[in-house]
C-alpha cells in the first residue's frame, strides 16, 4: 500500500477573491444598507405624502391634522399627555407582571397536577376567548377600586399566552434527559428546577413578547370601558375626551404615544429574550454562511 | 486530543477511584439478571428469559439485530422500566451513584456549560459545585476536554459532545456504566477514535461497562464478553469471549487475531438471525 503526500500541491492564491465571491460580497453589502435605508425612506415618503395631502386639499385640522400639527400638539400638551402615559404605562406593566406570575404559576400547577389541569384549564380557555370588552363592564360593576378593575381586565388579556407557552415548554423536555434525571434519582422539585424550567424558558419568553403587547391593549381597552375621568386618567381616556371636543391633533398625539410605547415594550422584551438565550438557544444564534 | 496520550496524573491529585481489573474468571460478581423477561402491553415480548452475571471489570457488549431486546435489557438494568418476569440483583444492594449512563444522543442540557453538565449527577444528590470541583476536572481531563469546562454544548462537535456525556457518566465513579449505542450516530473516523479512547479510559479507571451495539467490529474491538441476541422474541443466543489482551489499539484493529474474533462473532450473529427468521 502506498500513500502520496498531497499537501505540497500548488494552490491558487487565496488572497484574490474570484468574481463569484466579489458579487456575493457586494450583494451582502447592499443588503446591510438596504435594511436601514428602505424603511427610513418609506417613512419619510409617508410623512411628506400625508403633509402634502393635508396642505393641497386644505383639510381642516379637526378632520386630519398635518404631521407638523401633531408634533406641535404633542409638545404643547406634553405635561397632560405625559401624565396620562404614566398612568397607562403603570397599568400595562403591572398587568404584565401579574400575568407573568399568574401565567407561570398556573403552568407549573397544571404541569405538576393533572387533576388541577383537568379542572381549571377549560376556564382559562373560556377567559381567553371571551372578548375583554364584554367582560370589562361587569368587572367595573363588581370591583370598586378603578385601578384594580383596570388591572384585572388587562391581566385577563395578557396571561393566556404566557400560560399556554410555558405549559408547552414544561412538557417539551428531552426524553433522554428525563430518563437521566430518573436514573440519578431526581426529586420532582429538582426535575422542575433543573430540567423543566430551563427547557421552558424560550417558550415562556415567546409568550412574554406577545403578552407585553396584549397587556397594553388590555389596559387601553379597559380604560375605554371604565370611561370615567378624574384623577389618574390614562391615554385612552385622553383620546376619548379629545374626540368629544373634536381635538383631532391631540387624538393623534396620544395615539402616537401609545404606538411608541407598544414598540418600546416589544423591543425591550425582545432584548431581554436575546440576553437570556444568546448563549445557547437556536433562536438567538447567528449562523455563519 | 486523545486522552490516551495524556500523562498519568499523580495519584494524590486524583479524586476518582481507580480500580484494578482482574482477569476473566477471577472477577467478583457485581450484579445479576435472573431469567428476566419483559412483556409490553401484555402481548409483545421484548425480552424473554435473560440471565446474565456481570462481574467487576467486565466489558460486556450486547450484540444483535434491531428488536432483539438489547436496549430493553439496558433500560431494565438502568431501572427505567421494571421486568415482568425474573429479577435483577445487585451485590450489596444498589446505591444512588452506582450507575452511569450514556445514550445514543449526547443528551446534554443546552443551557448549561460543559462543567455544569458533568456536575449534574452531583447536583441532583445535593452536593455543591465547589465540593466536587476536583472530580469534575478529572473526569473532563480523562476524556480530553480539560480546556472546555466553560463551553456550551453547541460549541462542540458531535464527538466532543459524546465525550462530555461519557465524563458525566463516570464522574460519580459508578460501579457500572451503561452505554446504549453511544457512537452509532458518529462518523467512522470519530467512532474509531472514541473506541480507542474508551478502552484507554477503562484501563485507567477500571470501570465495568455494558455496551449495546449492532456492530460486530465495534463489539469485538471493545469487549471481553459479547452477548449475542436474537429478535422476536428478544433473547440471548450465545456468549462469545474475546480473549485478546488489553490494551488494544489500532494495531489490534488490523491484526489477524481481531479478524478471527470478528468471524466468530459474525457467525454467532448469523445463527441468531437464522433462528429469528
Amino acid at each position: 500500500m502506498t500513500a502520496t503526500d498531497l499537501s505540497k500541491a500548488p494552490a491558487a492564491n487565496p488572497l484574490t477573491p474570484d468574481r463569484e465571491e466579489a458579487r456575493r460580497l457586494r450583494a451582502a453589502r447592499i443588503d446591510r444598507v438596504a435594511k436601514w435605508v428602505l424603511p427610513a425612506l418609506v417613512f419619510v415618503i409617508m410623512i411628506v405624502g400625508w403633509d402634502r395631502l393635508v396642505v393641497w386639499n386644505e383639510i381642516p385640522h379637526y378632520i386630519l391634522p398635518s404631521p407638523g400639527k401633531v408634533i406641535e400638539t404633542l409638545v404643547k400638551d406634553w405635561a397632560m399627555l405625559f401624565d396620562a402615559l404614566l398612568v397607562t404605562l403603570q397599568i400595562t406593566l403591572m398587568a404584565l407582571a401579574v400575568a407573568v406570575v399568574g401565567g407561570v404559576g398556573l403552568a407549573v400547577l397544571f404541569n405538576q397536577s393533572r387533576f388541577a389541569e383537568m379542572s381549571f384549564y377549560p376556564y382559562a380557555v373560556i377567559l381567553q376567548v371571551t372578548p375583554v370588552v364584554s367582560i370589562a363592564p361587569l368587572i367595573f360593576i363588581y370591583v370598586d377600586n378603578r385601578m384594580a378593575g383596570l388591572l384585572l381586565s388587562a391581566w385577563i388579556v395578557a396571561f393566556f399566552p404566557i400560560l399556554a407557552n410555558t405549559t408547552l415548554g414544561l412538557n417539551s423536555t428531552d426524553h433522554n434527559l428525563r430518563d437521566l434525571f430518573r436514573i440519578y434519582g431526581a426529586s420532582r422539585w429538582q426535575r422542575l428546577r433543573y430540567l423543566q424550567l430551563p427547557s421552558a424558558l424560550p417558550y415562556f419568553l415567546g409568550g412574554l413578547r406577545i403578552a407585553g403587547g396584549l397587556s397594553l391593549i388590555g389596559a387601553i381597552v379597559a380604560e375605554y370601558v371604565a370611561g370615567t375621568g378624574g384623577i389618574g386618567s390614562g391615554l385612552a381616556f385622553r383620546i376619548l375626551e379629545a374626540s368629544y371636543r373634536l381635538n383631532a391633533p391631540r387624538m393623534f398625539a396620544a395615539l402616537l404615544l401609545i404606538a411608541v410605547t407598544g414598540v418600546v415594550i416589544f423591543a425591550g422584551l425582545s432584548f431581554l429574550s436575546y440576553m437570556l438565550l444568546r448563549k445557547w438557544h437556536e433562536s438567538a444564534l447567528k449562523r455563519e454562511t | 486530543m486523545g486522552w490516551a496520550a495524556l500523562p498519568t496524573l499523580p495519584m494524590r491529585m486524583s479524586d476518582l477511584i481507580h480500580r484494578q481489573i482482574l482477569p476473566l474468571g477471577h472477577r467478583p460478581k457485581l450484579m445479576q439478571l435472573q431469567q428476566v423477561g419483559k412483556v409490553f402491553e401484555g402481548s409483545v415480548t421484548a425480552l424473554h428469559d435473560m440471565s446474565l452475571a456481570v462481574h467487576e471489570g467486565d466489558f460486556i457488549s450486547l450484540l444483535g439485530p434491531s428488536g432483539c431486546g438489547k436496549s430493553t435489557a439496558l433500560r431494565l438494568v438502568a431501572g427505567l422500566s421494571t421486568p415482568t418476569a425474573g429479577r435483577i440483583q445487585w451485590e450489596g444492594g444498589k446505591g444512588a451513584g452506582d450507575l452511569g449512563v450514556v445514550f445514543q444522543e449526547p443528551t446534554l442540557m443546552p443551557w448549561a456549560t460543559v462543567a455544569e453538565n458533568v456536575f449534574l449527577p452531583f447536583r441532583l444528590r445535593g452536593k455543591s459545585l465547589a465540593a466536587v470541583k476536583g472530580e469534575i476536572d478529572e473526569a473532563l481531563s480523562l476524556v480530553g476536554l480539560s480546556g472546555f469546562a466553560g463551553s456550551y454544548p453547541r460549541e462542540l462537535s458531535g464527538g466532543m459532545k459524546m465525550r462530555v456525556s461519557i465524563a458525566r457518566a463516570l464522574v460519580t465513579n459508578p460501579r457500572l456504566i451503561l452505554m446504549d449505542e453511544p457512537f452509532a450516530a458518529l462518523d467512522e473516523i470519530t467512532r474509531h477514535k472514541l473506541n480507542t479512547d474508551l478502552l484507554a479510559l477503562r484501563e485507567r479507571i477500571g470501570c465495568t461497562v455494558i455496551f449495546v451495539t449492532h456492530s460486530v467490529f465495534e463489539s469485538v474491538f471493545l469487549s471481553d464478553r459479547i452477548i449475542v441476541m436474537a429478535a422476536r422474541p428478544g433473547r440471548v443466543i450465545e456468549e462469545v469471549t474475546v480473549t485478546a489482551p488489553y490494551p488494544r489499539d489500532e494495531v489490534f484493529r488490523t491484526s489477524p487475531d481481531y479478524a478471527a474474533h470478528c468471524q466468530v462473532a459474525s457467525l454467532a450473529l448469523r445463527r441468531a438471525m437464522g433462528e429469528a427468521a
